[in-house]
């Protein structure tokens, strides 16, 4: 078992810690919810960005690269997520643990000093974000917005949530649009600082060799001076439990091969539900892994394709299928995809196929506790969730939920959007 | 079984060779949810001739890899349903130089071993079962063709390299895998698969004894000599072509730039090469150098962009890449201060830094399983011990890492591999 608290630190801040000595490196992260939202995804996520670039103390990236470099070569990145409707914006950073150091010297302190310091004293020009720094960060995330194209079984996956949900929040890009991203300025970027600062609720994370003790005392001393003046609620996320009817889209760029991606509705069923390990169990039959009948069936049966498989956003209530096939393939990969749906709904499984899905989704979930990124996307996901569900509960659920009950859960999927990705004709 | 024990990394590896010629190494880790077995042959995407009982021979490309996908079939049926159907997540990856088959597991180590030994050991390549996997080979070649950063990276290698095997797509073509019979797979099988050219790397919570009685119990009690291999002439030291493009359907161009040097030999100085290669990249455009501050600043790289060296067997290189607006300039710029450091070298301070930073990430790097079996299987086929990189660091000086600036920076020695945006567009 692992030694999780969680503790709130300040008002609307929380600490989720876990404390083990089996890793060589200490996680930290700290992550401002803000609700997804079309007028502020991309100022939201511009934020991190910008704060990277420079501190009062470190102005520019080659002195936040000296410091990095002086505590082992530790790392502090930008990260922009979506976990349901909540957009997740902050830092994560790895760090040498203590006990690895050569001269003896600590790390964690100074590295959580160094990750409060560009949270909350970013390097100024006239009482706003410096216009270069804005500027050169307007023009790399506008870039990152429009790479999402290259990686095409990513993209084909981004643009089968964007249709489904056009009309929730959850149809909002990650990172916003390039539109946005054009309107803003130095001193509109500071001000919806400020107001993340001071009202949007903050989740640290921490994983490493340090007791929760040191680390609520380590933490607090980084985050002295964040200002703090109400708000903090978590954004809720709206959950729509089925589809009214299949909608067809498709899209033609310079590709080789075809992607088939597949948005169902889990009949409101989340991570928050009682359903929910039996939906785990759904998915990993259906789906999920190299047992499931997307694999031994669309692939290995057919040679339809390299990949198929299923996965579920846990907090929102969707399933999705991806897919990569030859383009004049898409319509058997797309009905025998359904055959198997169907074939899952008639409880249609060998007894290797139930266990098979049953012990990888068990293993699965513990080997999380074996890594540091992992544990900390589950705990920021269960924070914005108000969940606090660990892995190996989730997995104990999973051991003893039954296949009616997963069945069940495969009668109540229904079929949303049908998202292919063609080439050009001619 | 031998123990070498690291004091300052807090690892230590267990050693022994069986009669069979198989080297067996295992990490204890103690803690640990899962445990994870590394089984890997020296045979891999660049092995395309070699003489076997006297006759030289000539393979297709890609016959390495799809001899990993077919390994899985057994008599029975498949070892990845019998892995997955107990918990374990295994899977396997064909390389340039090497082909390794692994699977994760927190439950039933010792069977899924067994199951592991025995399908990679046990040919059983079936002609129906090698046509079948032409259609699911040709849809990863496709995905491949729509995958720019293997796109640009092959483009390098063949800008570098004038006719070594390592510019040859180890996915093959759809072409060349039609070429491909079972007698090529039982041939290539019995060529390198054979205990005396492959390595077992195991890391978990398991007994080192254990492991060594259950690859003697699985594996043939005596080994082969391996097939000898045939890369060709060697090559020039400067490269082959300055310039290779291509267009392709991405939002912003996306380069490789690569420096070609002299292949280092086995043992010690081949680790002393690439700790010495990243040491240099590091100090020439590496996130904390003043070249990457002002390529940032100036928008001609991004976060995309990444670096590194590899070595193979006659071909070496150190290589740069991501996304940029001008490719061309990012080369001039690089060698400019390729030339700038060969004169007034390294700044004292940057590298002592500089070797602080590449340590700690490299220690940070041990807390991943698969990276340290996958580290020491290559290691092991090139002659060296990974966990010799603490005491190999130490003894790097700055002289060493100018050297390779000085040697390896020069344009000759420059090939720049750009995939642009097709004319149309998105």
């Amino acid at each position: 078992m692992s030694d999780v608290t969680r503790t709130q630190l300040l008002p609307g801040v929380f600490l989720t810690s876990v404390h083990t000595k089996k890793f060589k490196s200490s996680l930290l992260s700290m992550t401002l919810l803000a609700p997804m939202a079309q007028e502020t995804a991309a100022v939201n996520a511009l934020i991190p960005y910008l704060l990277r670039r420079g501190s009062e103390a470190h102005p520019d990236l080659q002195s936040l690269a000296a410091a990095l470099d002086q505590l082992y070569g530790g790392s502090i990145e930008p990260v922009v997520r979506k976990k349901g409707e909540v957009q997740c914006v902050g830092f994560i950073g790895s760090f040498l643990d203590d006990a690895y150091t050569l001269d003896g010297s600590g790390v964690l302190d100074p590295a959580a000093e160094l990750m409060g310091e560009l949270l909350l004293r970013p390097y100024t020009r006239d009482g706003a974000f410096c216009p270069d720094y804005t500027r050169q960060e307007k023009a790399n995330l506008v870039d990152r917005i429009r790479s999402e194209v290259n990686d095409k079984r990513q993209y084909a996956i981004d643009r089968v949530v964007e249709e489904m949900c056009r009309q929730e929040p959850y149809g909002v890009g990650r990172m916003g649009r390039e539109a946005d991203v054009e309107t803003i300025t130095p001193q509109s970027a500071w001000k919806r600082y400020r107001e993340l600062l001071a009202h949007a609720r903050l989740e640290l994370y921490y994983c490493g060799s340090a007791g929760t003790d040191q680390g609520c005392f380590i933490l607090q001393k980084a985050l002295a001076g964040l200002p703090r003046e109400g708000g903090y609620e978590v954004p809720q996320t709206l959950v729509v439990p089925t589809a009214q009817s299949v909608r067809q889209v498709e899209e033609r760029l310079n590709v080789a091969q075809g992607k088939l991606t597949m948005g169902f509705r889990t009949g409101g069923i989340t991570a928050a539900s009682p359903d929910y390990p039996a939906l785990v169990l759904c998915n990993a039959l259906f789906g999920g892994t190299t047992t499931a009948k997307l694999f031994l069936n669309v692939r290995e049966k057919l040679s339809l394709c390299y990949y198929a498989s299923s996965s579920v956003q846990k907090y929102k209530g969707v399933m999705l299928v991806s897919s990569g096939v030859e383009f004049s393939n898409k319509q058997r990969a797309e009905d025998e995809i359904m055959a198997q749906l169907e074939a899952c709904r008639k409880k249609e499984f060998e007894p290797w196929e139930v266990e098979g899905a049953r012990r990888y989704t068990v293993s699965s979930l513990l080997t999380a506790l074996d890594s540091q990124g992992r544990q900390e996307d589950w705990w920021v996901g269960q924070a914005v969730a108000g969940l606090t569900q660990g892995p190996e509960e989730l997995a104990r659920a999973v051991e003893t939920v039954s296949l009616d009950q997963a069945v069940a859960v495969a009668k109540s999927l229904s079929l949303d959007t049908v998202y292919f990705l063609n080439g050009r004709e001619g | 079984m031998e123990e070498k024990r690291y004091e300052r990394l807090g690892e230590s590896f267990f050693h022994t060779v069986l009669e069979n010629g198989l080297h067996i190494y295992v990490d204890q880790k103690p803690g640990f949810q899962k445990s994870y077995a590394f089984f890997a042959t020296n045979y891999g995407g660049m092995d395309m001739r070699f003489r076997l009982d006297g006759q030289w021979v000539d393979t297709p490309a890609g016959v390495a890899h799809f001899l990993e996908h077919k390994t899985f079939d057994t008599k029975e049926g498949n070892a990845l349903q019998d892995l997955a159907a107990n918990g374990a997540s295994p899977n396997a990856f064909t390389s340039t130089a090497m082909t390794g088959y692994y699977f994760e597991s927190t439950e039933k180590f010792e069977e899924n071993l067994k199951i592991l030994l025995s399908f990679v050991s046990i040919p059983y390549y079936t002609q129906e079962s090698v046509d079948k996997e032409q259609g699911i080979i040709g849809q990863e070649i496709r995905m491949g063709d729509d995958e720019p950063d293997t796109q640009v990276f092959y483009g390098m290698l063949e800008g570098l390299y004038a006719h070594s095997p390592i510019q040859v797509n180890i996915a093959g073509t759809v072409e060349s895998i039609a070429q491909i019979t079972a007698d090529t797979l039982n041939l290539c099988h019995r060529a390198f698969y054979d205990p005396g050219n492959m390595v077992l790397c195991v890391t978990g919570d398991v007994d080192p004894e254990r492991v060594t009685a259950i690859a003697r119990e699985v594996l043939p009690v005596q080994g082969h000599a391996p097939a000898e291999k045939d890369h060709g002439q060697p090559e020039a030291p400067q490269a082959h072509m300055s310039r290779w493009e291509k267009e392709m359907a991405v939002s912003v161009p996306i380069f490789q730039l690569g420096f070609k040097d002299t292949p280092p030999q086995k043992g010690g100085e081949w680790l002393k090469w690439e700790l010495t290669g990243n040491l240099a990249c590091e100090a020439l455009l590496g996130t904390s150098s003043p070249l990457y501050a002002r390529l940032y600043n100036e928008g001609l790289v991004n976060e995309s962009f990444g670096y590194g060296c590899e070595a193979y067997p006659g071909a070496a290189f150190l290589c740069a890449g991501g996304e940029s607006r001008d490719p061309e300039a990012v080369r001039a710029a690089v060698l400019a201060e390729g030339e700038r450091l060969s004169r007034e070298g390294v700044d004292e301070a940057l590298f002592q830094r500089l070797k602080r930073a590449v340590y700690g990430s490299m220690v940070r790097g041990l807390n991943s399983f698969e990276n340290l079996c996958i580290n020491q299987a290559m290691a092991h086929f090139c002659g060296y011990d990974y966990l010799d990189f603490a005491d190999c660091f130490a003894n790097i000086s700055k002289a060493d890492v100018e050297q390779t600036i000085r040697r390896v920076v020069v344009e000759s020695k420059t090939a720049l591999a750009v995939v642009k945006p097709k004319g149309e567009g998105k």
